[in-house]
């Protein structure tokens, strides 16, 4: 009661300090702020952060990457505006984690998109120039049994020019321009060492514009057909032809050996013969929805498709009912007070959740390891069950080998919601004569399940998802050696796609993107469904 | 008066932004100068922790004599090609890169990896090698190394001499009354077409063909032959005998060989090291041919690519050719990673360790793992078909064909 009668006092007299936020007539921006030990933290904090950010949009700048020195900008200015003004509270607590969902959700889910319209993969890996440039290169092969000339590179003002020793011995001089010709030169160690009229540059000058030397080209004769001598190590040279030529204007490439033309096609992202061969380099260019139209017109996956979803739904039901189920059961069982030793037995189950997944997976591969693993060797006797290999057993293992990863998750969850059940319902349940049974049926089990089932939708949706455990385990196999792709008993949607998208001849990271939103799409609406039907649950209250 | 503090706040960030971008500019611009001084002598190479300390003696010599700067960043093997791959066209992936042969059909393909030229010193290399760094006909890489795998006697076992048929091989090992005989390590689900290439091949039935210029051609399946069935259906007559079993993995494998409980194992020098340590008195010999045909393994080969995107190429060739390139250096890399070294004259130098010199003497008849990107979609097939060839799992020439007309069907559709 004192406090409510004190604050009057205060906002009416001007009484050193004042409270934070109440309003002031006069004072600069520093008088204004309150000198306390709170803002000095801020600021040290607030300054930590620009130093970083501003450290981030240098190094960004040099790199030349624009679009991640924009987001600095603007992310810096916002902590700052938002962080030093008196009002924006609620962004105050709000901006660190709206930055990182943009960093880490958002970009990451436009990215995804982007690329899934994309035919982004092997093959199709950068852009058109770049596609040109390998194929150039890739294609320029040295004059069989041409002679290796030592090599001086040499300028003339702005001029290069390689200066090398010819087979006979003599020195012969050319540029881009000018083919190699005879030229007096002094020669040391059978190289060039200097020419008259040129200077000859030293290593470290070289490096200073290899960039020139090494596209440089000199031509040894007229006839451009005989070939240029270029230098890869500024001291070698080594005659070269090229048997491809691109025409920028017309957007083909010509192989001057066969005479073949292949036409840039815009909508491939690859260079294609009117016989419809194609060069083996090409560019990333927009596919529209083909990405997501093959998976339902190509009959080579269309038909594991609807098995491999079929077993993904199997899978992820059964081991939210099973985990659940079993979890329950523990909870249920270490709830009751006669149970002697419960924290011991409580702690325990905890166990295999505390494991990281991927270590228990693997642990448990080795264990059901059909002919040296424990469970056929010392727990059945020496007992040889294909628990990986057959189809069914395999897929039963999946299951238990989950189930062993997620009952500690549901035990703890139902432990929690158990507790929370007050003990007088039951007490009234008892009064009106039901039966244990009928207690956990009509008492237990809904006023479990309206704190529990958003958790079991989002297991679900995480088991769907669940690649771990089966690529850990069995790696989606045992394979079925029968099907056109690569897909065996155990595959889920996830780890089909995994090996669709990276087992094959090239990895296709824009199929991989457009199955991933089909997925996505999936448990997105089953889950908005199941929780739109545990609003009903909610009506309980 | 208190309107403007957002103002302020504005006008502060605002100066603070400037600042930043004045700041971010003037130095950038700097950085540029500077950079194509420094970057003229700075060199990316990526390279995996077993390379890394020979490199970096190399690395340090090449840095004082030419007066630049090679960074080494260390990465996980594994890792290295994808990296590669996806940072190159970025312009911020490195100049160099270590890596495996098989890597290249997907490095040209993606066009990120730049031809190198080795003038006369490619006679130099050992053929296999420089076969292997070659893709269409162009060298891509530097070799540096040569590995295969042989057969690894424990010759306290059978003092008597090596057979030569698989059959006479699996009969004697048996004789000793070990529990196992020749160990052949495999995997319950993928199996191991690796170690069970040399048998394969002794039925005259390697994966790919080759075409005019020796370069495996992807068209041509050559394991798609009678060569190919007798293999299965000797693969399934092994199983049955118990010779293979899909359970014995590489480390139970290993286990046994060094308890002695075979006298034979095919497998590569990785392992052989904890052999001699063990105390095991072993030698290595090629594998004896089952098919009638000599037996050839897989020779892998690794070394260094030079980087399509390289803004210091000329260095990069420097370095690559003529420093990586010597029999100093490649008798550097052997005494630290212990593989056998790509160059000849490296090579006779350690001739009298006769373990690497075994090696390298099988690996003579070697013939480079397919480094075609076709050569991915072979493997899962391969290796799920054999595990159901050694477990009885239909007839294995049905088996054969189905698998051959999936990897064709696969490769068709690429």
């Amino acid at each position: 009661m004192t406090d409510t009668s004190t604050r009057p006092d205060r906002t009416d007299a001007p009484a050193p300090p004042p409270p934070p936020g109440s309003p002031r007539p006069t004072g600069s921006w520093w008088s204004r702020q309150d000198l306390t030990r709170g803002f000095w933290v801020k600021t040290v904090l607030v300054a930590l952060v620009d130093a970083l950010g501003v450290y981030g949009i240098l190094a960004a700048g040099a790199l030349g990457q624009w679009g991640i020195v924009a987001f600095l900008v603007v992310a810096l200015v916002v902590v700052n505006v938002v962080y030093f003004s008196k009002r924006m509270l609620p962004a105050k607590y709000l901006v660190p984690g709206l930055i990182f969902l943009l960093v880490y959700q958002v970009f990451v889910v436009l990215y995804t998109g982007f690329t899934a319209f994309t035919n982004y993969g092997d093959g199709h890996n950068s852009t058109q120039a770049d596609a040109v440039e390998a194929i150039l290169v890739q294609n320029e092969v040295r004059l069989p049994d041409s002679p290796t000339y030592p090599l001086t590179v040499v300028v003339n003002g702005d001029e290069l020019g390689f200066a090398v020793v010819d087979g006979e011995g003599d020195a012969e001089l050319g540029t881009a321009e000018e083919p190699l010709e005879p030229v007096d030169a002094t020669l040391e160690n059978g190289r060039v060492a200097s020419v008259d009229g040129w200077e000859t540059l030293q290593f470290a000058q070289v490096l200073e514009r290899q960039d020139e030397i090494f596209a440089l080209r000199v031509p040894i004769s007229d006839d451009p057909n005989d070939g240029s001598v270029r230098t890869p190590d500024g001291s070698t040279g080594y005659v070269y032809v090229s048997t491809m030529e691109w025409d920028e204007a017309a957007g083909t490439i010509t192989n001057t050996t066969t005479g073949q033309v292949y036409t840039a096609d815009e909508e491939q992202g690859a260079f294609v013969a009117s016989d419809g061969s194609q060069l083996g380099t090409g560019w990333k260019v927009f596919v529209g929805f083909d990405n997501f139209t093959r998976v339902f017109t190509d009959s080579t996956l269309a038909g594991p498709f609807v098995g491999v979803l079929l077993w993904t739904f199997a899978f992820a039901i059964l081991s939210v009912v099973l985990t659940f189920g079993l979890g329950l059961f523990m909870a249920i069982v270490l709830n009751h007070p006669k149970v002697r030793g419960r924290k011991i037995y409580r702690s325990l189950l905890i166990v295999p959740y505390a494991f990281p997944a991927f270590l228990t997976a693997l642990v448990w591969q080795g264990m059901l390891n059909r002919d040296f693993g424990f469970v056929n060797a010392t727990l059945l006797g020496g007992a040889s069950i294909p628990w990986l290999t057959d189809p069914w057993l395999a897929k039963i293992s999946v299951l238990v080998v989950n189930l062993w990863l997620g009952f500690p998750y549901m035990f703890l969850i139902c432990t929690g919601a158990l507790q929370s059940i007050p003990n007088e319902i039951y007490e009234a349940g008892k009064i009106d004569g039901a039966k244990p049974l009928r207690l956990f049926r009509s008492l237990t089990m809904p006023l479990l399940l309206v704190s529990t089932a958003p958790l079991l939708i989002s297991s679900f949706a995480f088991n769907f998802n669940n690649f771990n455990v089966v690529y850990l385990l069995t790696e989606g196999g045992p394979d079925d050696l029968s099907a056109p792709v690569d897909v065996g008993a155990t595959d889920i949607l996830i780890t089909f796609v995994y090996r669709l998208a990276f087992g094959g001849v090239n990895r296709q990271y824009g199929l991989a993107c457009a199955v991933s939103i089909l997925i996505f799409l999936i448990v997105a609406s089953i889950s908005a469904a199941t929780f739109s039907k545990t609003r009903a649950l909610e009506d309980l209250h | 008066m208190r309107r403007s503090i957002p103002v302020v706040a504005a006008t502060l960030g605002l100066a603070l932004t400037l600042a930043a971008c004045s700041g971010s500019s003037g130095e950038t611009t700097d950085d540029a100068s500077e950079s194509s001084a420094a970057n003229a002598g700075t060199l990316t190479v990526w390279v995996d922790d077993t390379r890394s300390g020979p490199v970096k003696e190399v690395a340090t010599a090449f840095e004082e004599e030419k007066g630049v700067t090679v960074k080494l960043v260390q990465k996980d093997f594994g890792d290295i090609r994808d990296d590669f791959i996806s940072q190159a066209p970025t312009g911020q992936g490195p100049d160099v890169i270590v890596g495996a042969h098989d890597w290249l059909g997907k490095l040209v393909q993606n066009g990120v990896v730049a031809p190198i030229e080795l003038g006369d010193k490619a006679e130099d290399f050992l053929p296999v090698s420089t076969q292997a760094m070659s893709y269409e006909g162009t060298l891509y890489g530097l070799p540096y190394s040569v590995e295969n795998i042989a057969l690894v006697k424990n010759k306290d076992l059978v003092p008597d001499a090596t057979p030569t048929t698989f059959d006479e091989l699996v009969a004697q090992a048996k004789a000793t009354g070990t529990q196992y005989s020749v160990l052949i390590q495999q995997d319950e689900k993928t199996g191991d077409p690796y170690h069970m290439y040399p048998l394969q091949t002794s039925f005259g039935a390697p994966v790919f063909g080759t075409d005019a210029d020796g370069a495996y051609d992807a068209a041509q399946l050559a394991m798609d032959s009678d060569g190919g069935r007798a293999f299965a259906a000797y693969v399934a007559k092994l199983g049955a005998e118990g010779v293979l079993n899909t359970s014995l993995s590489g480390d139970v494998a290993k286990e046994a060989f060094i308890n002695g409980q075979a006298p034979y194992m095919i497998t590569g020098p990785w392992n052989v090291g904890d052999f001699v340590s063990a105390g095991i008195n072993v030698g290595i010999e090629k594998v004896p041919s089952a098919g009638g045909q000599p037996s050839q393994p897989f020779v892998g080969v690794q070394g260094f690519f030079i980087s399509a995107k390289s803004k210091n190429a000329l260095l990069a060739n420097e370095f690559v050719v003529n420093y990586l390139g010597t029999k100093d250096v490649q008798l550097a890399m052997y005494e630290a990673g212990g593989r056998a070294p790509a160059l000849q004259s490296a090579l006779d130098e350690i001739g009298d360790d006769a373990i690497v010199g075994g090696f390298a003497e099988v690996g003579k008849d070697g013939v480079p793992m397919p480094s075609i990107p076709a050569m991915d979609t072979v493997w899962a097939d391969w290796g799920a078909t054999e595990v159901a060839l050694v477990n009885q799992q239909g007839d294995p020439a049905a088996l054969w064909d189905q698998m051959t007309a999936s990897i064709s069907g696969k490769i068709a559709a690429s």
